[in-house]
């Protein structure tokens, strides 16, 4: 660990806010993982005698159940899996294409920078969501096109910042050093370029990750996303404003768990920002 | 001015283009028809229904067709709701739309803008702080957490408002969707006033207005408050797309009969033209106030006039 890292280390671990973030994360997470084996209930088994049953803790449905009579408990818990994996997979998709996007736009620089600086204007001028729902149409709802709908509506401000800092980097003696020493433009943009992007990239990784979680709920709510059997936060809610009169929990349990997610995120998000003390491209 | 207008108009033009021809092909590269999922029809009723929506022509004759009746301003016959056109779903829905978000954005707006000057004039106090918990609380969690909670507390258990439906013109229905809807931008406004603000005190110029003796409400106003205004404006644009996505969520929830909810019906219908449609008119809009933000932004700074 150098001593830039260890010094955001300590700025973040100074930050109440952002600590406390962390560890409601970590719970989330080790709940999520862990939770099950405590759980008599699986996510799928219908209990005919506890349909749309409170939560109590006598008849081992912690948080009740739904209309079907599964528990509602392990259903959140699969539900919030499955966003947390779909976030992140999704975010790793559109990490890689905006930092390789915003490494060679900066880096090459002149027209095709302008080039590839104008499309992003255009793209992030537009409604991404309602082309993603367009594509929804056009190709059936598929998990696979999820992934990489989503994937691709989050790289632009990630390709935006990582160019702002690959044109600095363009002008550092080393980068001269290793022209002069004949290596190619691909060999510097993947060696010198990218591994000095790695402060700013984490900082807009932790950021990208709720807003991508956000999107995906907000499609499955809408029911263009995850599909039946499987559910994520989003379906569970969704399915939980339409039972909201009779049984409440069916909507403040997923609802509960999906706002302290994506709250926790944002907060620890900005405070590896503060921490890495990054500035908005 | 009108110069700066005429070539952001220019520019935009054919954006717009772009997008109508990449969307209109997908469309029709699309795997399956849009009869597939008609049940059981014989072939010659199959080819009737092809040939009275063009289907038998050549793409490009179709393409040519579709433009051409996008300049009338007829955007098709819907597939699914078989009496209507998508521009007669589109005059239905779009001023109840409009009058929902609008009111958002102006909440937006006027709460957002106080709240971030508030905040950054208590710099480093408990006020400050609570705000911009409050803000990041607001950009986190989702409309579609907000209005049922909200719904639950203030419908269902204190009767104060009516959880879902829409009354022309009733306030009370307005209230629960509007506040759902408005409070991501706002608090997203109210963090970058109080940022934007901060730098603006710290400058030299408000140091001589304080210095001269003008009180604070001047210095504010006549000072401080344009050039802090400049990245709210520049926000402006996703804060209008944030509003329209937010618009499909708070729309089905609450049963508003706006385009938002034509979009979310059309798009698990695949009713190919309706979203077609609106992602062109959504498209549209949005290009269209980029244009006007970018005026408005050429009036908060000068320097941007002037050409580089």
């Amino acid at each position: 660990m150098n001593a830039y890292a260890q010094d955001a280390a300590r700025r973040l671990r100074s930050n109440p806010a952002a600590v406390a973030a962390g560890f409601v994360m970590a719970a989330i997470v080790l709940l999520t993982l862990f939770g099950p084996l405590f759980n008599p209930n699986d996510a799928q088994t219908l209990d005919w005698l506890h349909l749309a049953a409170r939560p109590a803790l006598t008849n081992a449905h912690w948080f009740g159940t739904d209309r079907l009579g599964r528990d509602l408990f392990a259903r959140t818990l699969a539900g919030t899996r499955v966003s947390i994996a779909v976030g992140l997979v999704a975010s790793l998709i559109s990490i890689a294409v905006g930092v390789t996007y915003g490494a060679v736009s900066g880096y090459v620089g002149g027209r095709t920078d302008h080039f590839m600086m104008r499309l992003i204007e255009i793209l992030s001028g537009l409604p991404l969501i309602f082309f993603v729902i367009f594509l929804t149409v056009i190709f059936g709802r598929s998990q696979s096109l999820l992934f990489i709908s989503i994937g691709a509506v989050g790289w632009l401000t990630m390709a935006r910042i990582v160019r702002g800092q690959a044109l600095s980097i363009r002008r550092q003696d080393y980068i001269a050093a290793a022209i002069v020493s004949g290596a190619g433009t691909g060999r510097i943009i993947a060696k010198h370029v990218i591994p000095n992007l790695l402060g700013p990239v984490i900082v807009y990784a932790t950021l990208t990750i709720p807003q991508i979680i956000l999107f995906e709920s907000f499609l499955s709510f809408l029911g263009l996303g995850i599909q039946e059997p499987g559910a994520s936060l989003g379906t569970l809610i969704s399915e939980g404003v339409g039972e909201m009169e009779a049984a409440p929990w069916m909507l403040l349990v997923p609802g509960g768990f999906l706002a302290a997610l994506l709250l926790c995120l944002n907060i620890f998000g900005d405070g590896m920002r503060d921490a890495l003390d990054v500035k908005e491209g | 001015m009108t110069r700066f207008f005429f070539t952001r108009l220019a520019g935009a033009i054919p954006t717009l283009f772009i997008i109508i021809t990449i969307t209109f092909f997908l469309m029709r590269a699309a795997p399956g028809g849009p009869f597939d999922q008609e049940q059981s029809v014989s072939p010659q009723v199959r080819a009737n229904l092809e040939s009275a929506y063009g289907f038998d022509q050549p793409v490009y004759v179709q393409y040519g067709r579709y433009l051409k009746s996008l300049l009338r301003g007829d955007f098709g016959p819907s597939f699914k709701y078989k009496d209507f056109t998508v521009t007669e779903l589109i005059g239905q829905g779009f001023p109840v739309t409009l009058q929902l978000g609008a009111i958002a954005m102006t909440m937006a707006l006027l709460i957002g803008i106080p709240l971030g000057t508030f905040a950054a004039l208590r710099h480093n106090t408990p006020a400050d702080y609570l705000t911009m918990s409050l803000a990041v609380a607001g950009i986190a969690i989702p409309s579609f957490v907000v209005l049922p909670f909200l719904g639950l507390l203030l419908g269902v258990y204190l009767h104060w408002l009516p959880v879902s439906g829409w009354e022309p013109g009733s306030i009370r229905h307005l209230a629960l969707p509007v506040v759902a809807l408005c409070l991501p931008p706002l608090a997203y406004i109210a963090r970058l006033t109080r940022g934007s603000m901060l730098e603006v005190l710290r400058s030299h110029y408000i140091r001589t207005a304080f210095a001269k003796g003008l009180p604070l409400r001047t210095v504010i106003w006549r000072h401080a408050l344009r050039p802090a205004l400049t990245p709210v404006a520049s926000y402006l644009v996703p804060a209008v797309a944030s509003i329209m996505t937010g618009s499909l969520v708070v729309e089905t929830i609450a049963g508003i009969p706006g385009i938002g909810r034509y979009l979310v019906q059309g798009a698990i219908n695949r009713d190919y033209t309706l979203v077609l449609g609106m992602v062109i008119i959504y498209s549209a809009l949005l290009i269209g106030l980029g244009i006007l933000v970018d005026l408005l932004y050429a009036w908060l700074d000068p320097r941007v006039r002037q050409p580089s």
